[in-house]
């Protein structure tokens, strides 16, 4: 049977869910092929949404107009926003969700929303003809005409799991692996890598003895990831969760049974990640630590499973029981589910532009762990903007881009495209060099604009967005106008606060400026204060304290800007440039960088390489006026 | 686009070569060479022709010039190159003449970066040039950064690898809370950084001095020789005369070359109490000068006793490099030469009655760092002790003992004062509490601004950067 659709989505993980939405609502008809219903935005390793960083993702996924923060909010057990003594660009919100209710709630949306089809079948091979995409052929014998394909099969490319020396050719949570996909991939030219990730054991909650363990309560005050969700509506009960460590014997039998790890019995090839480590890894590399941190986590509210969070492994089964064992509150832990490392496929990202579509295949667009990234906010923020893009090639319109000042989503895609990725990719805030404006309490003022240019955020969006920029500047403006006198009652308010007294007249900007002083404890010599929400006052308090940071970070921005506005013509032909070192010439044929700021972020590409290529860029512009 | 007329040798300078070829380019090239070559005037373009160089009664050298006019140039401006005998006292003296009659000395690449600019080079020969760049960046580099030493090349590394460890060290605790709760920042080891950014720059600083000649004064009471002083070191043939300011009571402006030194040396009217507005406005305006000077040589008369006079000198001499000179030695009749360093603990040479009571004078002064010479400008004695003084205070300054490396490159100053500057702010917000993720903004403006010393950053005008870094003179 041939059917036709607008753009197929492969997978229904995270970054399917993203995109299929965004393709649905941008008014083309999607299709999601699933391998099963179930494993619909599935959470096979944490159970929770957002941290440092990844809570970043979260919110500028929501500005956009994607769907995560409301299902999170939705579906949250505990939260927390953590780093909340550092500065506000590292506040990073994270929660633990109940994953069936995620689930669930995704699958709802999903399945409400027209223009998307879900289709429970697997996609076997990719139609390519006369340089364009022209549909998916699936296993059940059905052809899928479309002139868009997203791949975001996450980590079912030619995956095997492996635990101890036993090796399935298998997904996660045992589900099959895609591999005639992967075959169908070769065969268009895709390069690929090979990539390992892994999980832990889940236990069973009632063989735990939390007694033994610190708890771990959620904040007083919670504060929603998307910002259409009102704050009261997530005052709810939390869950604890539980902190407990490991010990010398744990690492004992780790170290006794390492050969019978598959990382270290030479089973494992691909490449894992160095911000989650397998406790057997840990162990090995950090020999001084007689202790690692284990968080004991619910996986739902009715849910008698735990993660065991920081001790993933892949060691044999046998191996796992007494390990886990040792563990303070956990000696007489029942496993429900063994860890396990998973080794996969994944493309080189490297052949990706910024839209997330393979240069040189028009039309085929790739997200999630499919691009060697790793976690479900990297995979959704990636899905939403392969989608808005596969949208934007349908009716030939703009590619839609966010570059490295603008969000976290720009960062993380840049440096998937640009930077040799040996491992998994994880968002960290230290990725961003300007996370001073991409703070998660700004995402809205950031990204709602640029949502509505995708075409997923609606003009009464704006409007609201335009009015809470006038209260924040109107604030601003009025903090900076008012002047305090010099009086007794002033400089009392002010010693009393471990301020120094005025000597002359200040304004309140002045005053909320200095270290010890805030907003809120300014509000007694702050006659005049208008009502405002706490939201528009956070922005006003971080614009007055950090504004000579803020201003620097700009000067940054500016420059940043003006490299990437240099921009290197796609046809620009690097054999010609004679004098490029051969390892740079090479990297820039397969980057094709799009601007000379990228360029100088390719690994291999050094400065002498890129004040060649200005030259040559230059001569060449010279010649040609 | 700069219009201003530039040289450089092009070929090395010091070397034991026979030859030496000075490139001179710009629309003043021909009328700022003509000064000290006449004949110049006469010349056609693309040819060459052997005479003097005569700087007004004095002979320079005995050269060959040649001409190439714009466009027809390798830098589309007129250009005149002058081949003159090697040595680096001939082109020095050259070259002095040449900053005399309105050039200045090219940036490194300079001449280059005209050429290209110009519209000289086209993609075949920019090509040619990359290759260059490319073949030999690290040679390019080095001799961008002439006087930059490998050692300075491994400090500034070694604090950028130390600022990127800090910078870690607070990142890891951001992505990782869980992972490392509570920890403190660590206050000490960013400080320690910020005084190694310090010292830098004070180095880097003194690198520019030493380009741009030390700005040194003579001072004193009348009579006591200052002027006599000023005329030997002129007419060691080494100065070039550059009068500034016009009268008697003015402070003259002169360049001297003294070693491998320049001075930049004004001489001042007598300070002295006096009720004689004139005078008065001479004194104003020597305060003025002693706090503009990196060096103040200090004038006595070792036969006279010390008065008011020399002490209200000496209290103007506070944290300021002083040398003493203790002329009319001859008229003690054992006409010793000889300096003692005060080590803090005083004078050494018991050889002059006063000099015990000058030791004692500068150390209630507050006077940075002394030493005394006996001389005497009748017979020219301690002139060369005074050379010897003055390389040794700012070749082997004490700032850093172990190495005397400079950097003179204005660009590495500017990026070294743009890392003092970040790491001032860093100071700041340490001090003001900031939370440390903001201090990493600062941190790696620091870390970028250093980089670009030792070419391991990519800045935003890369076209100046690269031909900053591009070898000198081609």
């Amino acid at each position: 049977m041939t059917i036709k659709t607008g753009v197929s989505i492969i997978g229904g993980g995270h970054a399917g869910c993203e995109a299929a939405l965004a393709v649905a609502r941008l008014g083309i008809e999607a299709v999601m092929f699933t391998i099963s219903k179930d494993s619909i935005a599935m959470m096979p390793c944490n159970p929770n949404i957002g941290g440092t960083s990844k809570g970043h993702l979260v919110r500028e996924i929501d500005a956009l107009g994607g769907e995560m923060g409301k299902v999170i909010d939705h579906a949250f057990i505990q939260s927390r926003m953590l780093n909340r003594s550092k500065g506000p660009a590292v506040h990073s919100l994270r929660a633990q969700a109940d994953k069936a209710v995620y689930s669930q709630k995704m699958r709802d949306t999903l399945s409400s929303q027209s223009n998307l089809t879900i289709v429970e079948d697997e996609v076997i091979d990719i139609i390519y003809e006369n340089g364009q995409i022209s549909g998916v052929k699936t296993k059940n014998g059905n052809t899928y005409e479309c002139r868009a394909i997203i791949l975001c099969t996450g980590t079912y490319l030619n995956a095997r799991c492996l635990c101890g020396e036993t090796i399935k050719e298998s997904g996660p949570n045992g589900m099959e692996a895609a591999t005639m996909l992967t075959a169908a991939m070769t065969g268009l030219g895709i390069k690929m890598r090979r990539f390992k990730t892994g999980t832990s054991a889940r236990l069973k909650r009632e063989s735990l003895d939390f007694s033994q363990m610190i708890e771990q309560p959620g904040d007083e005050v919670i504060v929603p990831f998307s910002f259409a969700t009102s704050s009261e509506t997530v005052q709810r009960e939390q869950v604890l969760c539980y902190l407990t460590y490991t010990n010398e014997e744990t690492h004992k039998i780790l170290r006794d049974n390492l050969s019978r790890s598959p990382m270290y019995s030479g089973l494992i090839k691909g490449t894992g990640t160095r911000y989650c480590p397998a406790i057997e890894d840990k162990v090995v590399k950090f020999k001084d630590r007689t202790r690692h941190q284990v968080f004991i986590e619910p996986e739902g509210l009715d849910s008698e499973v735990m993660y065991v969070s920081g001790m993933s492994t892949s060691m044999p089964e046998d191996v796992q029981e007494a390990m886990y064992k040792t563990v303070a509150g956990m000696e007489k832990c029942e496993i429900a589910d063994y860890g396990y490392a998973i080794e996969y496929n994944t493309i080189d990202s490297s052949q990706l532009s910024a839209t997330l579509s393979f240069r040189g295949i028009a039309g085929l667009f790739s997200a999630g762990q499919i691009n060697g990234s790793s976690g479900y906010e990297e995979a959704a923020a990636q899905g939403l903007i392969a989608g808005i893009n596969a949208v934007k090639f349908l009716r030939g319109e703009p590619e839609f881009t966010l570059d490295r000042a603008e969000a976290y989503i720009g960062v993380l895609i840049d440096d998937l495209i640009t930077k040799e990725n040996a491992e998994p990719y994880r968002m960290m805030t230290s990725r961003a060099e300007y996370r001073l404006f991409l703070r998660q309490d700004n995402a809205d003022l950031r990204l709602i604009p640029r949502g509505y240019e995708a075409g997923l955020r609606s003009a009464a969006d704006m409007e609201r967005l335009r009015q809470k920029e006038e209260q924040i500047e109107e604030e601003i403006a009025r903090l900076k106008k008012t002047r305090i006198g010099v009086t007794d009652k002033v400089n009392d308010f002010l010693i009393g606060h471990q301020s120094t007294a005025l000597k002359n007249a200040a304004t309140l900007a002045e005053l909320i400026a200095r270290p010890e002083l805030n907003y809120v404890v300014l509000v007694s010599l702050d006659t005049a204060r208008p009502l405002l929400s706490d939201d528009i006052t956070e922005q006003v308090e971080i614009n007055i304290k950090y504004s000579g940071y803020l201003e620097r970070q700009l000067r940054q921005i500016e420059q940043f800007k003006r490299n990437e506005s240099r921009k290197i013509p796609a046809d620009f032909d690097y054999d010609a440039v004679l004098s490029l070192r051969h390892e740079a010439r090479q990297k820039l044929k397969t980057h094709e960088p799009q601007s000379l700021g990228q360029a100088a972020r390719i690994a291999g590409v050094s400065p002498a390489d890129i004040a060649v290529l200005m030259v040559s860029l230059n001569a060449e512009k010279r010649r040609t006026l | 686009m700069k219009s201003d007329t530039i040289f450089a040798p092009a070929t090395a300078t010091g070397s034991a070569a026979g030859i030496g070829i000075i490139r001179i380019s710009g629309e003043r090239a021909i009328s700022i060479t003509t000064n000290i070559f006449p004949a110049l005037t006469q010349m056609k373009s693309h040819t060459i022709c052997y005479g003097f160089l005569v700087d007004g009664e004095e002979v320079l050298d005995e050269v060959m010039v040649s001409l190439m006019k714009a466009p027809r140039s390798y830098t589309c401006e007129d250009i005149v190159e002058i081949n003159c005998h090697g040595g680096i006292r001939v082109i020095k003296r050259i070259m002095l003449a040449l900053i005399k009659y309105g050039a200045r000395l090219a940036e490194p690449g300079e001449f280059t970066k005209r050429a290209f600019l110009n519209g000289r080079i086209d993609l075949s020969q920019a090509t040619a040039v990359c290759d260059i760049i490319t073949a030999e960046n690290d040679i390019a580099l080095r001799s961008g950064l002439r006087q930059l030493a490998g050692s300075v090349r491994e400090t500034i590394k070694s604090i950028r690898a130390e600022i990127m460890h800090e910078v870690s060290f607070i990142e890891a605790v951001l992505d990782d809370p869980d992972g490392y709760p509570d920890t403190a920042v660590r206050e000490v080891g960013i400080i320690a950084i910020i005084d190694q950014v310090s010292q830098l720059l004070q180095m880097a600083k003194q690198g520019k001095i030493l380009k741009d000649g030390i700005n040194t004064v003579i001072i004193g009471k009348p009579n006591v020789g200052k002027s006599s002083l000023f005329n030997r070191l002129l007419s060691e043939e080494r100065a070039i005369v550059t009068d500034i300011a016009g009268t008697t009571r003015d402070a003259l402006h002169e360049m001297v070359l003294l070693g491998e030194v320049m001075l930049k040396i004004v001489d001042t009217a007598g300070i002295r109490d006096s009720d004689d507005p004139i005078e008065a406005k001479g004194v104003e305006r020597t305060i003025g000068h002693i706090e503009a000077a990196d060096l103040v040589i200090f004038m006595l008369d070792s036969s006279l006793p010390i008065d008011d006079d020399d002490r209200r000198i000496a209290a103007l001499l506070a944290d300021k490099r002083v040398i003493i000179m203790m002329n009319k030695s001859d008229l003690r009749g054992d006409g010793l030469l000889r300096y003692a360093r005060n080590d803090e603990s005083g004078i050494v040479d018991k050889t002059f009655p006063h000099v015990d009571e000058i030791g004692k004078l500068l150390v209630e002064n507050n006077v940075d760092k002394q030493a005394i010479i006996h001389a005497s400008m009748k017979n020219g004695e301690g002139i060369k002790e005074l050379e010897e003084m003055i390389t040794k205070m700012f070749i082997n300054s004490d700032i850093n003992e172990q190495e005397a490396v400079y950097i003179t490159n204005v660009r590495h100053i500017e990026a070294m004062d743009a890392a003092h500057a970040s790491m001032e702010n860093v100071r700041r917000g340490l001090s003001e509490r900031v939370p440390e993720d903001l201090l990493t903004i600062d941190m790696m403006d620091a870390y970028t601004s250093l980089g670009k010393i030792i070419g391991e950053a990519v800045e935003d005008d890369l076209i100046e950067e690269i031909f900053a870094n591009f070898c000198l003179g081609k």
